[in-house]
């Protein structure tokens, strides 16, 4: 854009010189002295975008200050995979995001180097690009991708490193201050751009070929169970599911509303999630909505681990609703405890949602471990 | 970086200018009658046409949409609060609010209407599409403002991303298409608090799907001056109360799959909204 209006400027310019100038005057307009290209910006890389999201939402979100490139990418990617960010040289990112569980874990709470566990439960990461509020963790405390990839490296549940300590280890590397000259143009390594350098990675983590996004392209049919259990999530009637307000529909593929609520879990909270960032007692007892893409790789589920398997969370939705003063009104039948589904209700909701999860997200070549 | 290249190349396009022309003195301004092409140095001769004022033919619309419970204005800052009772005695909260409006017309005084195109979604609980640019209309006095609350049938078998990004579907079996509004909050029932979904979009019932959007229509005004603002107001106790007194115990939530409730806010809908102050300037 800019280049362009310089050009524009350019030839105007030239014409305005001419003009005004006698015809016998006319002096060669020496050729414009070549602009000093910064070396080793990256080579650009165009985000890949989806039919089913192309189709029906918006485009996705990228940083106008980070943009993509094929090397800050390969960089980020080579940086999530590595425990060299971590205290004692022992965690990566991918521990407690690694690619056979959506970039999620396993357990309830994940544990860091210094063997302390935290209370929230590790979160996928997939399609971050289209967080259309840009918010991220469970409280939605960090306001962007490069925002949040600065929190682990320090935080002493996790990876328990000083950023002066995590930058001279990669300073002193044999490879990264090169791969940084390619990425960003300078070998000074610092906080900013690794956090930049992951959230390119991140980005290019894109989830959208699971057997319902191939249903919505046409390509296949799903099971009469399937369907079903799709009509279900739909039902807003005392022993339907009514998850759509919150969970996204066939227009929205994302599976999420991207927005934080109570879903009914507590009473009284521990945690207050969103309440404590925000300060607003309003939003005690309020966390991100999760995807419902890829739960067959990311158990156990809520903020806290707190449901081992789908059928707990069934049963949540089903008969384990409980009043809060936060509780959302979209929880329509909080009033009876939950939605009141039969088993073969929940039986179907559940092959619905599992036709949401994608395998070939977590076995894309694009997205393993590069280090050797 | 980009600063620099652009101050180095003004600093290069002088240059040109200075050393590339003749010393000859003249008019320099394209604008004026005796341009002189080959002027270098302005002396002062231009001549110019009276410039003509400024005339707009037309003006700009822009729609504001307030919100108000009988009187008491009614913005996210007081959300979460049993500020407001209904006509039917139900002392109520809001937590969220958010409509669709479409459509945005102006009746001309020979009955017909000046369309301006488009769909705003107002959305309370986050301050959003509080304010919308609807666009131009010849400068003139109508007859009346309308809009539809919600989608038409026609519009609403559309697809538009920004709306699905904002999870605003009404789902397939109940008729598909968007929401018109969702309006949720807490009521007072023996004491305890209770949830409110108050969702309003297609009427469904059983298969049958029936359109219920609202077309509103309020009071003319002339549009005089190039920018005018006009402010559409909202009072949310109608929902509660003209023709049908709403009793939020009978009626509260899985209201989208409930054709009577459907029809009844689409009939105390045509209520809700009126014309608020309008200003104009040049
Ligand atoms: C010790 C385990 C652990 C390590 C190591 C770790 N994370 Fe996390 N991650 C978590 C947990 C737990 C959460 C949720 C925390 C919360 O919400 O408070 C989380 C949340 C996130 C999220 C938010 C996702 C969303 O949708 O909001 C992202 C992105 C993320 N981590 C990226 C990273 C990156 C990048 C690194 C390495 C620099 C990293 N994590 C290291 C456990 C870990
Ligand atoms: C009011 C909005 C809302 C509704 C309605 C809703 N959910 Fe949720 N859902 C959430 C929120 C918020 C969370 C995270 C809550 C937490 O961890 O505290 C969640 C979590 C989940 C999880 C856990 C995912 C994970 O990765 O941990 C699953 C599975 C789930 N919901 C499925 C459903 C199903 C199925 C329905 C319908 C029966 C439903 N939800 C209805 C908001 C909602």
């Amino acid at each position: 854009m800019v280049r362009k209006s310089l050009n524009i400027l350019l030839v105007i310019g030239m014409v305005i010189s001419f003009y005004s100038c006698s015809k016998n005057k006319i002096e060669p307009i020496p050729p414009p002295e070549p602009v000093p290209q910064p070396t080793g910006v990256g080579t650009p890389a165009v985000l890949f975008v989806p039919q089913v999201f192309l189709q029906s939402i918006n485009p996705p979100i990228i940083p106008a200050n980070n943009p993509q490139t094929v090397e800050g990418i390969a960089l980020g990617r080579k940086l999530f995979y590595d425990p060299i960010l971590s205290g004692d040289g022992t965690q990566a990112c991918a521990d407690c995001h690694a690619p056979e569980f959506s970039f999620t874990d396993s357990n309830q709470f994940s544990t860091g180097i210094t063997m302390l566990q935290g209370n929230r439960n590790s979160m996928a990461i997939f399609n971050a690009a289209w967080n259309w509020n840009g918010q991220f963790f469970w409280d939605g405390r960090a306001n962007s991708l490069e925002e949040q990839a600065l929190g682990p490296v320090v935080n002493p549940i996790e990876m328990n490193n000083t950023w002066p300590a995590a930058m001279a280890s990669l300073q002193a590397d044999g490879l990264y201050p090169s791969m940084f000259n390619d990425a960003f143009g300078t070998t000074v390594i610092d906080s900013n751009l690794v956090a930049m350098a992951i959230a390119q990675f991140e980005r290019t983590l894109v989830s959208a070929n699971s057997r319902f996004d191939r249903f919505l392209l046409g390509q296949l049919a799903l099971t009469p169970q399937e369907l079903s259990g799709f009509n279900i999530f739909n039902d807003g009637n005392l022993g339907g599911g009514d998850c759509f307000h919150c969970h996204g529909s066939a227009a929205n593929p994302l599976w999420t509303d991207n927005d934080f609520h109570n879903n009914g879990l507590d009473a009284t909270f521990t945690d207050n999630g969103l309440g404590a960032i925000t300060g607003n007692p309003n939003d005690n007892g309020k966390f991100k909505t999760p995807s419902l893409r890829n739960l067959a790789y990311t158990a156990p589920y809520m903020h806290d681990g707190r449901f081992a398997t789908l059928d707990e969370v069934l049963d949540h939705y089903s008969q384990g609703v409980v009043m809060s003063p936060t509780i959302d009104a979209l929880m329509q039948h909080a009033g009876t405890g939950g939605t009141q589904m039969s088993p073969s209700t929940k039986a179907d909701l559940k092959a619905f949602l599992l036709s949401l999860s994608d395998p070939d997200f977590i076995t894309n070549p694009a997205f393993q471990d590069p280090n050797p | 970086m980009k600063l620099i290249t652009k101050s180095l190349l003004g600093i290069f396009l002088l240059g040109t200018l200075f050393t590339s022309c003749s010393k000859d003195e003249g008019c320099t301004d394209p604008a004026a009658n005796n341009f002189d092409v080959e002027a270098l140095k302005d002396d002062g001769s231009c001549t110019y046409d009276k410039l003509p004022e400024e005339v707009h033919e037309e003006s700009h619309i822009t729609f504001n949409f307030m919100h108000h419970f009988d009187g008491i204005p009614v913005t996210a800052a007081n959300f979460n609060q049993f500020n407001f009772v209904t006509a039917n005695g139900d002392t109520i909260s809001i937590t969220k609010l958010r409509y669709l409006v479409s459509d945005m017309r102006l009746y001309t005084t020979s009955g017909d209407s000046v369309m301006m195109n488009g769909y705003n979604l107002v959305d309370l609980t986050n301050g959003t599409g509080l304010s919308y640019e609807a666009g131009e209309s010849d400068l003139g006095a109508f007859a009346g403002i309308g809009f539809n609350f919600g989608f038409d049938t026609t519009d609403n078998a559309g697809n538009y991303l920004d709306l699905n990004s904002a999870n605003w579907n009404w789902p397939v079996m109940i008729g598909a298409g968007y929401h018109n509004m969702q309006f949720e909050g807490k009521y007072k029932f023996n004491g305890a608090d209770s949830l409110y979904a108050y969702h309003n979009g297609t009427a469904s019932n059983m298969g049958a799907h029936e359109q219920n959007h609202i077309s509103v229509r309020l009071p003319g005004i002339a549009l005089n001056e190039h920018n005018v603002v006009v402010t559409i107001e909202m009072n949310i106790a109608e929902w509660f109360r003209n023709p049908n007194t709403w009793d939020l115990n009978a009626n509260h939530s899985n209201l989208m799959m409930n054709y009577g409730a459907q029809k009844m806010m689409q009939a105390n809908g045509y209520n809700v909204f009126s014309l608020g102050a309008v200003s104009q300037r040049k």
